[in-house]
């Protein structure tokens, strides 16, 4: 396994306008031919408009153990929740 | 009996070839489909296949249509024999080990975008309308291979020792796609396509470019293999359009 090619997690924005959403992982053996092998892979059917890769080992990830302190004081705190108030039509998409 | 409207000989021919070259490739590139080193390379590599077949319905329908016969993209692709293929005797190598693949349809490609580019101009507007569509796919792929040639060729011991043995036997087929024949002649001089000198010296200059950047030493005064633009092939199309054509040939028009 040692020789395998570094994982890389792909983000794709669909459309303008839209944030990057993380749609897979793949093997490449660099950056560039990372975005080509994701373009192929990933963008087959017209999914996408831009694309970003990043190496799996770079990400550096909230621990499941951490869930408690992490998340669970903001649950009693709904007026941080902006459900108060009403959104103008022309804002659009926030 | 009505006499017969004269063929455009020429413009026939350069349709064939063109869709000749696209669809013997596709054919060799889509056999690695399940069986490419790894998955990203075989999406890759099918995907390629894919636009060559794309581009080759737009040829031969092209060639159907000034040949006037009634001959469908699909007649010519599936009930055409080895003689009448017109494509250069590169495409229809063997797919060897990857390496060889990879050489082979770099050196392809990159004859092909400097033809698509200069068919954009092209005096017959349905030529230049066929390379529009088929230039920025030939784009995508000459940035795929070079990226791949240069990473294995300057890669390990083992990957270069490979893509050097895959150079020094495709090279000698190279030329044959830049070598001019009466056709090629009336065709730039009708504007229809350009002259091959020049798409000979582009195609050249940039091989020795990324070539070197690969530390790949291409053969020096290496013989040109040619002939199949004239329809004179290796044994090896025999066997290629055996596989392909294999359906039509033992049930004429089936369909599904």
């Amino acid at each position: 396994m040692k020789n395998e090619w570094p994982l890389w997690e792909v983000f794709i924005r669909g459309q303008h306008g839209l944030a990057h959403r993380h749609v897979g992982s793949l093997h490449a053996p660099d950056a560039e031919m990372a975005v080509k092998n994701a373009r192929d892979v990933y963008t087959r059917r017209n999914e996408g408009v831009s694309i970003w890769v990043v190496r799996a080992g770079d990400i550096t990830a909230s621990s499941p153990g951490e869930k408690e302190p992490l998340f669970e004081p903001s649950n009693s705190k709904i007026y941080r929740h902006p459900t108060f108030y009403d959104i103008p039509d022309d804002v659009g998409r926030m | 009996m009505k006499a017969a409207a004269k063929i455009d000989m020429a413009l026939f021919e350069l349709a064939l070839r063109m869709g000749d070259n696209d669809i013997v490739l596709a054919q060799r590139i889509s056999a690695w489909c399940g069986h490419a080193p790894i998955l990203e390379e075989d999406i890759a590599l099918a995907n390629v296949a894919l636009d060559l077949i794309g581009q080759t319905k737009l040829w031969l329908d092209l060639a159907g249509e000034i040949e006037g016969a009634g001959r469908s993209a699909d007649d010519l692709a599936f009930l055409r024999d080895a003689r009448a293929y017109k494509n250069a005797l590169l495409v229809e190598r063997p797919n060897g080990d990857f390496a060889y693949t990879l050489m082979r349809q770099f050196l392809f490609d990159a004859w092909h975008l400097p033809m698509l580019r200069a068919l954009k101009s092209s005096s017959e507007q349905r030529v230049a309308d066929i390379a529009e569509k088929a230039e920025k796919e030939a784009r995508y792929h000459l940035e795929r291979t070079e990226d791949l040639i240069i990473r294995l060729g300057d890669g390990t011991q083992e990957s270069h020792s490979r893509m050097q043995a895959a150079l020094d036997d495709l090279y000698p087929f190279a030329g044959e796609f830049v070598a001019p024949d009466a056709i090629d002649d009336e065709l730039a001089s009708r504007k229809i396509a350009p002259a091959l000198s020049e798409i000979g010296a582009l195609y050249f200059d940039y091989l020795e470019t990324a070539l070197a950047e690969a530390t790949l030493k291409a053969p020096v005064d290496a013989p040109v293999r040619k002939g199949g633009r004239k329809g004179l092939h290796s044994e090896e199309l025999g066997y290629l359009l055996a596989e392909m054509q294999f359906l039509q040939r033992a049930y004429p028009g089936a369909k599904w």
